[in-house]
């Protein structure tokens, strides 16, 4: 027996949507698989991961608060990956959009108005494009590779920020501990639902995701984009450069992230400390590709990233199992989505091998 | 001056030798033309198999064994999304980096704090007993001879054998390359699996030698500047030992310099080795030329047989 | 008056255990008691001190506590949710053992007036959130007391986490214990802006080492600097935990930390309904700094001229900065006669005389 793929002659339509599904079900079996190697009632943990923490009101807004970065990043990051530009560095720019935010906040402390958390994301996205841009200038004018670049950058800003809390943003009357002071109550996105901690800025995500979709399904830069994505020399042809795509896409990742960073200070954080993100940055990679990079998609990808989060937070309140075990899950998503993606372009035989 | 000289240059090879298997690796992989962005997954995943089977066995070769072993099986992966199932290879890899982080760090759960002993430095019978070039050249862990025997084997192999003549055939133009009745595809599956067991032991240095310890991500972007420093060598072997070397003695200089007093932001010093990164990125690709010349053309483009 | 207040409990606190647990035996619901940890048990460290206290806690109070641990909790975002998750789940008594669950903790606390929240080494309290933590400064001062005595190069390594006060605290206790008994000693700093980094505590602990340190210290959480001085031939001091058996011959001894009586205390008065979050710190009078056992190696005169300091730290005639203190500017900073007072020392943010190098800018 062997397997053997066909090209098809056209992409399949309706196997464009089967893999995500696919590869979340192999997670879930692969979950069960590793649960039963470690000895856990599989019933139990699948439980602990994917109902336990979305079984209370609380529960849903700290999905859908974990969810806000991720699908605003991913949204931001798409739009390049659409066009083959890979930005990896989207942690950095994250970083970044908190430092650019979160010091405007710090040095306007007296501004008592609702204009200051619109000033703060529009600042925290300029920061994340800066950083983005640096790549980008790299790769457009020096061809250097923006993979790398940006993914040195993601080092390099989390240094800054330790510098600037631990220098010259340190909270003054914090005993010198690396971090700033909180930010005052006009500098945070206010609260949605009472009594947890969803707050404005899933609004935003929202805001952001539903811009990306008109973007790149009803734009005609985004098509253009996706042209030379898919055929860099068509594009070429028709008159757009290379460059441009370089530019566009690398600077909606860092607003992105960088918006990102903002809903992490001026939101569940409240003031700048040395780490504010668990990797979103990475995890919005992810994100991006179960969504198929394309918004809508992305919306309910970063969902279920959200919820291996808490999951593995539950998993190991209630069962003991090591946390570490989201990033397993958040792995073999991705894998199980590439894999299953070979249904798109390809059709699977299973030939019986003729003897020689 | 001498005195410090001796240790300096000693923490430099160390800190570099990581280097030097993980982008050897990467180097022969990517002159088949497959661009393996897994190298940081790879490394972590070979570290923690290295570090379990050291302290299983107590042997530190069974450990750098299994080290290799579990970067290729990592690579094996990789091969079969990329190359057998058509994925794209940015996203393979980048999925690769991502898994590798996650499943090391949970494979690695109950090894977390437990110290090993490091493995004893070899000294070379007579080199080592000469004077300075001795202590700084030929007083290694055994890894470090075995990583420039690999530089040479490799430079040996690329350039001089008929082997790495058709590999090198196969990442410049797949399809005369099959045409003339090479397997493609095979070919490039063995220059995966050799990238993902050179990252395999470069990992296993990391865990059992250098640190060694087991810490959830403890190559810090090590993978990362691997992949750079193909670049840096512009796919030349010899160059990968040179790029290695800088890189570790930028990272060994922050300690010598806060040792010795001077008064500048530990975190500017801490981030020199990623910018010197981005810097040495941008003088290499500023030239077209060497890229063009260097570069495997097929790097990265998916090839297959029917297409 | 806190550590009046403290000693008291403290020596009170096995003694009434046993009195607790035979007076009320009803059967009573045992209190339930959350931990969050910021890094992995382990089996030396920070963390592991904290479990140590927990399990210590567990044995003397038995079936009237029930606790739960979570451990690998980043400070940051995620750490409000764990911290109110346990809140919420009916633990009565919430312990928080790293410097950034403080906002999150207080933020918690206020949605849950009726739960008890202790918070380690933070400067925020509410009416139901207490601070504790323990001068590890003194266990500092009689380490350097042995270093100054073993070293015959007459410098110091010292691999440091982050210029905070209790990081400088150490260095600056150590460097005074140090220069008590060897006034040409000087203590050399290598900062790797991390708590919990192998690869890099190691490097900086050999990098002091070529550069002529034949004794590490550590304000850092790994045994990297104990195993490099092992291999290395050289003196080491643990930190947080005993950490002989990472370096047995480099291992002198280590100022390790201990939480299991004022874990007990606190979960007593919990369980009487008589809690009052307040502000703790202990030191090697109350038992929470202590020193492990000291290694052979160190010469008996020396090992009881540490008993003697230890016990003068105890009865309050030795203090680590008893002035003068000057600073690495020949500035004073206590005059004589004087002793440093603890709103100075919880601020301290430079190098004392004896340090080389200089603090990184501020």
């Amino acid at each position: 027996m062997w397997l053997r793929l066909e090209a098809r002659a056209a992409p399949s339509r309706a196997m464009r949507y089967l893999p995500p599904l696919v590869a979340a079900a192999l997670t879930i079996v692969a979950g069960f698989a590793v649960s039963l190697a470690l000895g856990r009632d599989p019933l139990a943990a699948f439980y602990a991961f994917f109902v336990q923490p979305v079984s209370s009101l609380n529960g849903v807004a700290e999905l859908l608060l974990k969810a806000s970065p991720l699908m605003l990043i991913a949204t931001g990051l798409a739009i390049g990956y659409r066009a083959n530009v890979w930005n990896i560095g989207a942690e950095g720019q994250l970083i970044l959009g908190a430092i650019f935010g979160g010091g405007l906040a710090l040095h306007l402390p007296g501004v008592d108005s609702r204009w200051l958390l619109a000033a703060m994301v529009l600042a925290g996205a300029l920061g994340g494009m800066l950083w983005a841009a640096i790549p980008a200038l790299l790769r457009s004018r020096f061809n250097t590779n923006e993979i790398l670049v940006s993914l040195m950058l993601v080092y390099v800003a989390s240094l800054l920020l330790s510098y600037l809390v631990q220098e010259p943003w340190r909270d003054p009357q914090g005993f010198n501990f690396p971090q700033s002071k909180m930010f005052a109550d006009a500098a945070l996105y206010p609260i949605l639902l009472d009594s947890t901690r969803l707050n404005a800025g899933f609004l935003v995500a929202l805001a952001v995701v539903a811009c990306g979709w008109l973007f790149v399904a009803k734009s005609f830069l985004g098509y253009q984009m996706r042209v030379a994505g898919l055929a860099g020399a068509a594009a070429r042809y028709a008159g757009f450069s290379a460059r441009r795509s370089v530019w566009i896409g690398m600077l909606a990742g860092g607003a992105a992230a960088g918006i990102a960073g903002v809903g992490e200070v001026a939101g569940p954080i409240g003031q700048l400390t040395p780490s504010i993100s668990p990797g979103y940055g990475f995890a919005a990679i992810i994100v991006a590709f179960v969504g198929r990079l394309n918004p809508v998609g992305i919306f309910f990808a970063s969902l279920l990233m959200s919820l291996l989060y808490l999951g593995g937070e539950a998993a190991q309140m209630e069962l003991r199992l090591p946390s570490a075990i989201t990033g397993l899950f958040q792995g073999m998503l991705l894998f199980f989505l590439l894999g299953s993606d070979v249904l798109i372009h390809y059709r699977v035989r299973l030939l019986r091998r003729a003897a020689a | 001056m001498t005195e410090l000289l001796v240790p300096i240059v000693v923490a430099t090879l160390a800190a570099g030798t990581p280097l030097v298997f993980a982008a050897l690796g990467e180097l022969v992989t990517e002159k088949s033309g497959v661009l393996n962005l897994g190298v940081e997954g790879m490394m972590l995943v070979g570290a923690i198999a290295a570090f379990a089977a050291t302290v299983a066995s107590g042997n530190t070769w069974v450990g750098v064994i299994a080290g290799m072993l579990a970067g290729a099986a990592m690579s094996l992966v990789f091969a079969a999304l990329a190359l057998t199932l058509q994925a794209n290879q940015v996203a393979a890899g980048l999925a690769l980096s991502l898994f590798g982080l996650g499943l090391s760090a949970f494979a690695g759960k109950p090894l977390e704090s437990i110290a090993l002993q490091a493995p004893l430095v070899f000294r070379i019978p007579l080199l080592s007993d000469v004077p300075l070039l001795g202590p700084m050249l030929f007083s290694h862990q055994p890894l470090v001879y075995l990583s420039w025997l690999l530089v040479a084997l490799v430079s040996w192999f690329l350039y001089r054998s008929r082997a790495g003549l058709v590999l090198r055939a196969v990442g410049e133009s797949p399809v005369s390359a099959n045409a003339i009745g090479y397997p493609v595809i095979a070919i490039r599956y063995l220059a995966t699996l050799f990238g993902g067991a050179m990252a395999g032991i470069g990992g296993a240095f990391l865990s059992i030698v250098y640190t060694p310890m087991w810490v959830e991500g403890m190559t810090a972007g090590r993978g990362w500047i691997a992949l750079a420093l193909v670049v840096f060598a512009t796919w030349r072997p010899g160059r990968v030992l040179a790029g290695a070397y800088l890189f570790g003695g930028v990272t060994i200089a922050q300690f010598f310099a806060q040792g010795a007093g001077v008064a500048v932001a530990s975190q500017l010093l801490s981030s020199l080795p990623y910018l010197a990164t981005i810097v040495v990125l941008v003088l290499i690709s500023r030239h077209p030329n060497i890229i063009r010349l260097n570069a495997p053309v097929s790097l990265g483009k998916p090839y297959h047989p029917d297409a | 008056m806190i550590r009046h207040q403290i000693v008291k409990f403290l020596g009170a606190a096995t003694a009434a255990a046993a009195v607790a647990v035979a007076g009320s035996a009803q059967a009573q619901q045992p209190l339930k008691i959350g931990f969050v940890y910021v890094s992995p048990i382990g089996d030396a460290g920070w963390t592991h001190q904290h479990d140590l206290g927990r399990k210590e806690m567990e044995k003397v109070l038995g079936a009237k506590v029930a606790t739960k641990y979570v451990e690998n909790v980043t400070e940051g975002a995620d750490a409000e949710r764990v911290i109110r998750e346990l809140a919420a789940s009916g633990h009565a008594l919430v312990f928080t053992t790293s410097f950034g669950y403080m906002n999150p903790t207080v933020k918690v606390a206020k949605s849950f007036p009726k739960v008890s929240f202790e918070h380690a080494t933070g400067y925020k309290r509410e009416n139901n959130v207490g601070t504790y933590n323990a001068r590890f400064y003194e266990g500092r001062y009689l380490t350097g007391i042995i270093a100054g005595k073993m070293t015959k190069s007459n410098i110091a390594g010292y691999v440091a986490a982050f210029p905070i006060p209790e990081v400088l605290q150490g260095i600056n206790a150590f460097t005074r214990g140090m220069r008590s008994v060897n006034p040409k000693a000087e203590v050399k700093v290598i900062w790797v802006n991390s708590w919990y980094d192998p690869g890099r505590e190691r490097e900086a602990a050999t990098t002091l080492i070529s550069q002529g340190a034949d004794i590490i210290s550590q304000h850092t959480d790994s045994t990297a600097p104990v195993q490099a001085a092992q291999e290395k031939g050289v003196y080491a001091f643990g930190y947080h935990s005993d950490m002989s058996k990472y370096g047995p011959k480099a291992h002198l001894t280590a100022s390790t930390h201990q939480w299991g009586a004022f874990y007990t205390r606190v979960a007593q008065e919990a369980i009487a309904g008589k809690h009052k979050p307040s502000n703790i710190w202990g030191g090697i009078k109350d038992g929470m700094v202590k020193l492990a056992p000291i290694n052979p190696v160190v010469p008996k005169d020396v090992q009881e001229m540490v008993a003697r300091a230890e016990a003068d730290l105890r009865l309050g005639k030795l203090h680590a900065f008893a002035g003068p203190v000057k600073d690495q500017g020949g500035k004073e900073r206590v005059a004589a006669g004087k002793s440093m007072p603890d709103d100075q020392l919880a601020v301290m943010d430079y190098y004392v005389e004896g340090v080389q190098g200089q603090l990184p800018k501020k």
